[in-house]
Order: C-alpha cells, then sequence, then structure tokens
C-alpha cells in the first residue's frame, strides 16, 4: 500500500437522507497546498461534503482518512451575532480556543482587524465580519481551511477584498484550501482545482479547462463558461478567448 | 405587628435572597442573550404542577419541583426539534395547560397550600432546611456554569459555530435546561412563580447598557440582583408587602433609572 500523504481523503463516500441521495460515490483527496474550490446548485451536497470532510457527519458509505494531527481552520458562512450579548472582537475570536500569544498577534494582522480589535461585534460591518471570522479560524494555525461561501453576504468590491485577502493569506501560510463559492469568476484566479458536485462529482479540473467540460456548460450554461474562460483569460492571458465582445463584459464587471 | 430587621425570620429571608441573586444574575444573562424569557416563564408555571404532585406524593414541594420542571424542560427541548410549530406556541400550550392542572390537582386532593405565597414569595415561609437546599442548588449551578463557560457562550453566539468547533448544542441546551431548573426551584420561595422570570431578566437587562463584555454583564447583573434583593426584604418587611413583587418593582426601578441615565448622562 502506498504512504498516504494527502491531508485528507474521502474514498467512495455516500450519504442517504430521507431515502434521498445527498452525496453519490464521492472521492476526493486535499494535498499540501492545494487550492479547491466547490461550487453546485444549491441543494447539490457542497455543505454536507464539507460536514462529512470535517467529521460532524458519517457517511453511510465509504471512508474518510486523515492525516494525523490534521489541524483544520473552519470558517462559517455568517454569523448572527445579537446586540444582547456584549462582546468585543478579540474576545470572539478567542472564546473557546486554545492559542498563544503570537499566534493571535499573526492573525489580527494578516487579516487586518487590528484597527477594530476593541469594536463591538454587534456592530461590525459586512465585510468586517467576514474578516474577523476569517481571523478565527486561522488562530490555531490550521493546515486546512475549509470555508463555507464565505463572501455570500458582501457586495461585489467587498468579495473582491474578501478573496484578494485570502489570496494572500493562502500564499503567505503555505495552506490548503477547500472553499464552497459561487463567486468563481472572483476566485478563479486563486483557484488551482474546481470541483462541480451535484450530487456526484459532475466535472473536476483546473479552472480553465472545466469552462470548456460540456457538463459543466449544461450546469451553469454558456454565459458562465464563456464568463469564466473570459476572466481566465484577463488575468493569466491563455490566449484563448473566442471574441472581444465577452473581454469588455468581463472588465466592466471587474 | 413590628418586625425587626434581625428577626430570624427576615435572617432567613435575606439569606436566602442572596442565594436566589447570586445565581440568577448570571442564569439571567444566558435568558436574555438566547432569548429565553418565556421558556423560563413556562418552566416556573411548571413547577407550581411539582409544588401539587410534591406534596400530593409526599415528597416536598422542593423535590416535586425540581423533577417536574426538569421533565417539562425535556419535553419543550424535545419538542422543540420537530419545526412544525413555532417554540412560543409549544410554551404557550404546555405551561398554561401545568398551571391550571396544578391548580386542579390542589382544589380536588384540598392540598393545604397558601398558594400566594407560591405564587408571589413569601419570606416567612423560608426554613433553615431550605436555606441548605438553596445554597447546595446555587453551588451545584455555580459550578456547571464555570465548567463549561465558554461553551455555552460559543453555542449562545451561534450554534453552527459551535458544531464546527466540536461542541454539541444539545448537551448544552440540556446543560441550560437543567440550570435553568435548579434556579426555579431557589427562587420559588422568594419570589414567586409568576415573577420568577423577572428576577432573571431585570438584572440582566439592567446591566446590559453598561458593560463590554459577557463577564461583566454577568458580574454587575448580580450585583443589581443583590441591591434588588436587599433593598425589596428591607421593604417589604417595613411596608409588610410580599417579597416577590416588591423584589421586583425595585428591581425594575433600577432598570429605569439605569435606563434614563444612560440615554440623558451619557449621551450628552
Amino acid at each position: 500500500m502506498k504512504t498516504f500523504n494527502a491531508l485528507i481523503s474521502a474514498n467512495n463516500i455516500s450519504v442517504i437522507k430521507n431515502q434521498k441521495s445527498i452525496l453519490r460515490d464521492i472521492d476526493i483527496e486535499i494535498n499540501k497546498n492545494d487550492f479547491i474550490t466547490i461550487i453546485g446548485p444549491n441543494g447539490a451536497g457542497k455543505s454536507m461534503l464539507l460536514k462529512c470532510l470535517m467529521g460532524f457527519y458519517k457517511p453511510d458509505k465509504g471512508d474518510i482518512r486523515k492525516k494525523k494531527n490534521l489541524k483544520i481552520g473552519y470558517m462559517a458562512q455568517n454569523i448572527n451575532i445579537k446586540n444582547n450579548m456584549p462582546i468585543n472582537v478579540q474576545r470572539f475570536v478567542t472564546v473557546h480556543k486554545k492559542f498563544d500569544e503570537y499566534s493571535l498577534k499573526k492573525v489580527i494582522l494578516e487579516t487586518q482587524i487590528d484597527k477594530i480589535i476593541n469594536k463591538q461585534m454587534s456592530v461590525l460591518s459586512g465585510g468586517e465580519m467576514q474578516r474577523v471570522l476569517l481571523a478565527r479560524s486561522l488562530l490555531n494555525n490550521p493546515d486546512l481551511l475549509i470555508l463555507d461561501e464565505p463572501a455570500q453576504n458582501l457586495d461585489i468590491s467587498g468579495q473582491i477584498n474578501f478573496y484578494k485577502l485570502l489570496q494572500s493569506i493562502y500564499k503567505k501560510r503555505n495552506l490548503s484550501i477547500l472553499m464552497v463559492s459561487h463567486d468563481l469568476h472572483l476566485v478563479m484566479v486563486s483557484t488551482k482545482k474546481v470541483l462541480c458536485l451535484y450530487n456526484h462529482i459532475c466535472c473536476s479540473g483546473e479552472p480553465h479547462q472545466i469552462a470548456k467540460d460540456p457538463e459543466f456548460i449544461s450546469m451553469f450554461g454558456k454565459d458562465m463558461a464563456n464568463m469564466m474562460s473570459v476572466y481566465q483569460h484577463s488575468h493569466n492571458h491563455n490566449h484563448d478567448h473566442d471574441h472581444d465582445k465577452d473581454f469588455i463584459i468581463g472588465e466592466k464587471n471587474i | 405587628m413590628e418586625r425587626k430587621i434581625f428577626d430570624p425570620f427576615i435572617i432567613r429571608g435575606l439569606l436566602a435572597g442572596i442565594a436566589v441573586a447570586l445565581v440568577a444574575g448570571i442564569v439571567g444573562c444566558f435568558v436574555v442573550w438566547r432569548r429565553m424569557s418565556y421558556f423560563g416563564d413556562s418552566l416556573a408555571h411548571a413547577s407550581l404542577l411539582g409544588v401539587a404532585l410534591g406534596i400530593l406524593i409526599g415528597i416536598g414541594a422542593n423535590a416535586g419541583i425540581v423533577f417536574t420542571s426538569l421533565l417539562f424542560g425535556f419535553l419543550l427541548l424535545w419538542l422543540q426539534q420537530s419545526k412544525d410549530l413555532p417554540t412560543d406556541t409549544l410554551l404557550g400550550v404546555l405551561s398554561h395547560f401545568a398551571l391550571s392542572i396544578s391548580i386542579i390537582i390542589i382544589s380536588l386532593n384540598k392540598i393545604k397550600i397558601d398558594l400566594h405565597s407560591f405564587l408571589f414569595g413569601d419570606i416567612l415561609t423560608v426554613t433553615s432546611n431550605d436555606l441548605w437546599w438553596m445554597y447546595l442548588g446555587g453551588i451545584i449551578v455555580l459550578i456547571l456554569i464555570l465548567f463549561n463557560w465558554s461553551s455555552l457562550i460559543l453555542v449562545t453566539i451561534d450554534e453552527d459555530l459551535a458544531k464546527a468547533e466540536g461542541i454539541n448544542p444539545l448537551f448544552v441546551n440540556l446543560l441550560l435546561t437543567t440550570i435553568l431548573t435548579i434556579v426555579v426551584a431557589i427562587s420559588v420561595k422568594i419570589i414567586g412563580i409568576l415573577l420568577i422570570t423577572s428576577m432573571l431578566i431585570i438584572p440582566a437587562a439592567t446591566s446590559r447598557r453598561l458593560v463590554s463584555s459577557p463577564e461583566s454583564m454577568a458580574f454587575v447583573a448580580t450585583l443589581f440582583g443583590l441591591l434588588s434583593v436587599f433593598l425589596g426584604i428591607f421593604l417589604s418587611v417595613e411596608i409588610d408587602t410580599p417579597s416577590g413583587p416588591t423584589i421586583v418593582v425595585v428591581s425594575s426601578f433600577l432598570f429605569l433609572l439605569t435606563t434614563f441615565l444612560s440615554i440623558f448622562v451619557v449621551k450628552k
């Protein structure tokens, strides 16, 4: 048997709930320094796959192997902190966590929350809240960061800033990222591998390959596929775009 | 009848009041944060059923309250798992059922209890035996809270986040229900079944505007609770009124006072 090098690998996992197949024969392997983005329509089982990988849900079939002492950081989609509890950012980031002062300082600077560290959680803006949640997930220096639609509640410039920040953290920390995101056009540059999920894995591969995959096009339509190749183009200059009109639309959207 | 401040009745009443204030401040914060005031109210109503059954079976009111309220609390948690009906509807059905059935049991069996003192509290009913139970219960509550503090806080902030970090929210909810049950049992004699929730939420609400962390809110709420209990019991002795309503009126005045102060003074 070959040695186990992956951080997490799931072999053939299936989840059935209320006689409905949520996940079907999923194989996924996350290695060091991977940046994997999972896309797929609502109800495709994306969050369930994350739950299985993190070990909160035991799949009905298949097995999941984890590297020993693997540290996972999980960034929640959004939390709804109520004004009736007084708690500031620093306390929230550290509550129920084991950490040392150095890691805390590092995380605060990385996620640029130093100016808001004493603010109450209830007054944060959407973008600030996402940075605080990211900081919390990074505090124990994870090998793997798992994010579930991290920028869902942000406006477009907020999304761009957030993904820029994520990209810089990915580069600096040399960690692996597994993310569910619909903002494919924005994460295209950073993502190394896209996994297209609809209860089973429809297709997977590098972003520019996947945009040409017939299964991808049938699921997301031609426009999305075109848009993706355009973004890919505008950042990486892989001269494979078909006409200039798309290119202009692409630039506008940035 | 003239009563002295150092009358053993009053001393026992004060000691009981201190026990109530020490737990009610902290537990009350969770009731405010998690919007559980109606839950607390229902639990308190169910405790009258505990009083009736406890006396009927012969295990005493205190044990009756703890058993019935625990059963009631777990029943509520279980019902909440099904999402067909909103929680407040379920609570409304159950709490009024419990209140009504206990009045029927009391009148059918001609149980001789002073209903008035159970509903509104009476410091004269506190025996030294009660005091031992109250302080034992209070210590259990404080230990349970202290050892689970950060889990309780995280689950209160966000259940999914807590789940992702390995905390079982159901366990924490069971824990909190158990804690609330003990607090209800402790408070019945002094505050009365109908007013227990206010002893939980008013001190917590009073401290909310003055603090910036969960711990300081719990601490300041406890101080306000103690102050209300002291002033309330002295007043109730002085003007011969039921202890529960007097304590609640005092703590409500403190609430209004800090609210006005924080609006008109701090804003300037």
